[in-house]
């Protein structure tokens, strides 16, 4: 099954109802297995006019109570920045999937490339804070998309799964459960106001347009009514601390990686393609000490993974970017980091991994 | 081509041959007559689509004339752009944009609104091959009723794409533009012919082109103009003029019933296969009629 349609069934299998689209490589297998599929489940499959549109549509359709997703790529990721923005204050569930290109602007269409891990977390104005899931195998693609859904749901903000154009358009087998694990949408508590929270609980319940609540729904700095309160400080303070909160607060929990190697003085961090390189090459070379974090949740960053690798003296980072994540890895630990972009369209080699592995361990000296 | 002086310039085409559109294409023969009715004083603004991808594959380009790509909805900004700062420096180079129906009909309709409305002297031309091919034929505003495409698939539950064809032209023309044309591949001097008669009228002026395409509508490549010519002869595409928002050239036509142009594509095999489907190629005939009243394009039969 190819990466894009196994995210798809993901998607159907979590309980996505509606998908408002709009035809972008390599991302446009997505919306055309949901072309095909929506109409046997009841769901609604709508081409919208262009990506702003398309990322509208959804948030629209969440505030009736269904799951909706989109999928896309650079330029029209590009284009949904301000309503990422929008879906984070206004907290609807939402989940975006980036088929990541080169870039910047139109860039490489058809090849592969993670330029886009810093956007989905800082491309829209103001603070808040998003989920992001990187697959590195089409596995991954069905069961992170099902994740990405319940995490949606659970913490009220756009999740984003940010495959690349490799996993997306890569084929493998893979196992379908005959059921996944679902998180449904936990509807707003009669009696209390929509964006009532406390210290214990700082996700509210969802107030579904037409069950009966009092809903207003706006993208101003809000109170807990709902209601704009846009020149209050304290308002803003304590909504803006509540949307960055409510993620990073939890992010330890949220955490999804694996590691190998942990006594090993250098530890390769990769999330999507380059995972699989690392794996290859601690296949070869079983001898070899090598350290490995692999994250399947890149955003929030779950810096205490690094703490896992005791004898570590360098982090390598190998991205499909000038050093995106590998900025993040630095910015929590003393320990050296060595950024390994890989940049042009290509997955890491085993080779690159070699080279940069045998540089360090020169630089390091001592035996294995 | 080494120099690029009059004198020199031995060809009259401005968008070569060896790009790597599909054999057949419709596109390619549009972008061809315009360049070559627009000559050498032009300035191409593109969008993003086939013929931005196939006429300039790295390190090359089809374009003798200067050419511009930029994103896949602003086009018709960047002209303006162009158009605008041309004026202010007195220079009288044409601006001309070639974009396809989906950043046409879709993605691009707010920067054209724009332009029309702002009323800059630029001709906006839409090469119409009725979806997204570039991407893998994917249904667009453009796309005719009941044709199937990869996200308008026909199947049980559906006869492809279930809305008629957006009127473009009808919109441009409620902006106020001068001139507002359609015409098709397959009438190349009524193309060059307006291409022509577009640049020579002030301010924002469109043309739709009728671009089939054998890729994404399934027929055969050598068959490019006679598709073209079926569906000006079925009354499914209507070659016009409106100049101040009045319809005064129409091509007229002895009609054909609309089953000879549907049954020469794929996209609407599903209507004839595994029976014929009487009920939707009724509902296809009905549009062919209406244009046929509308535009008056039925040529009297002599008793």
């Amino acid at each position: 099954m190819q990466g894009n349609i196994a995210c798809a069934e993901g998607a159907l299998a979590a309980g996505c109802r509606f998908f408002g689209g709009y035809p972008i490589t390599p991302s446009t297998e997505v919306a055309e297995h949901m072309a095909k599929m929506m109409p046997k489940v009841g769901g609604v499959f709508i081409q919208m006019e262009d990506e702003i549109a398309s990322i509208s549509s959804i948030i629209g359709a969440s505030w009736t109570g269904v799951k909706a997703m989109t999928a896309t790529s650079g330029p029209g990721f590009s284009l949904m920045m301000e309503n990422i923005g929008y879906a984070a204050i206004t907290e609807t569930p939402i989940v975006i999937i980036n088929v990541q290109r080169g870039g910047p602007s139109t860039g490489q269409p058809t090849m592969s490339a993670q330029g886009d891990m810093m956007q989905c977390r800082f491309g829209s104005h103001g603070d808040f804070s998003i989920i992001a899931l990187t697959p590195s195998t089409v596995q991954e693609m069905y069961e992170l998309t099902v994740k990405a859904f319940n995490l949606a749901e659970e913490f009220r903000c756009p999740v984003f799964l940010m495959s690349d154009e490799t996993i997306g358009h890569m084929r493998e087998r893979i196992e379908i459960p005959d059921s996944v694990d679902v998180v449904n949408r936990k509807e707003l508590e009669k009696g209390k106001l929509p964006y009532e929270t406390d210290a214990d609980n700082p996700v509210p319940g969802f107030p579904t347009f037409g069950h009966g609540h009092r809903v207003h729904v706006t993208g101003l700095t809000h109170d807990a009514r709902g209601y704009p309160d846009t020149t209050n400080h304290k308002t803003h303070s304590d909504l803006v601390r509540r949307l960055v909160g409510k993620v990073e607060s939890k992010r330890h929990e949220i955490a999804d990686y694996d590691i190998a190697g942990t006594d090993a003085e250098i530890v390769f961090l990769t999330y999507g393609p380059a995972t699989r390189t690392v794996r290859q090459i601690m296949k070869d070379s079983p001898d070899l000490k090598i350290g490995h974090i692999n994250l399947r949740i890149v955003w929030p960053f779950p810096e205490n993974v690094l703490k896992e690798f005791p004898n570590a003296k360098v982090f390598i980072v190998p991205e499909m970017n000038m050093g995106q994540i590998g900025r993040e890895v630095a910015r929590h630990t003393p320990v050296k980091v060595v950024y390994l972009p890989k940049l042009g369209g290509d997955m890491h080699t085993p080779q690159d991994l070699m080279e940069a592995y045998d540089r360090e361990k020169a630089l390091i000296g001592g035996g294995n | 081509m080494t120099g690029n002086t009059e004198k020199e310039n031995v060809s009259v085409d401005y968008f070569e041959s060896g790009h790597r559109a599909c054999g057949g294409c419709g596109p390619a023969l549009a972008g061809k007559l315009i360049a070559r009715a627009a000559g050498p004083n032009t300035i191409i603004v593109a969008s993003t689509g086939c013929m931005e991808v196939f006429s300039t594959p790295y390190p090359e380009t089809a374009w003798k004339t200067p050419w511009i790509h930029s994103l896949f909805q602003n086009a018709a900004a960047v002209a303006s752009g162009v158009e605008a700062s041309l004026k202010r420096q007195g220079r009288d180079e044409k601006v001309i944009v070639i974009a396809g129906d989906g950043a046409t009909f879709d993605i691009g309709m707010l920067c054209i609104s724009g332009m029309f409305e702002r009323g800059h002297d630029v001709t906006y031309i839409c090469y119409d091959n009725e979806a997204y091919m570039n991407t893998g034929i994917q249904r667009s505003g453009a796309t005719p009723f009941d044709a199937s495409t990869t996200t308008s698939p026909a199947g049980k539950l559906s006869n492809g794409n279930s809305r008629p064809k957006k009127d473009i032209p009808a919109i441009l023309a409620a902006h106020g533009s001068p001139y507002v044309a359609t015409t098709s591949i397959a009438t190349p001097k009524d193309l060059m012919d307006k291409v022509k008669r577009a640049l020579s009228i002030k301010g924002p002026c469109y043309i739709q082109v009728h671009a089939p395409c054998c890729t994404g509508w399934g027929f055969d490549g050598c068959k490019t103009m006679e598709l073209g010519r079926l569906a000006l002869n079925s009354g499914l595409w209507v070659n016009y003029e409106m100049v101040n928002g009045v319809v005064e050239k129409v091509k007229k036509v002895k009609r054909i019933p609309v089953d000879d142009y549907l049954k020469a594509q794929k996209r609407f095999r599903h209507l004839y296969r595994p029976q014929e489907n009487k009920d939707e190629i009724a509902k296809i005939q009905a549009i062919a009629d209406s244009n046929a009243q509308k535009y008056g394009i039925d040529i009297p039969v002599k008793k």
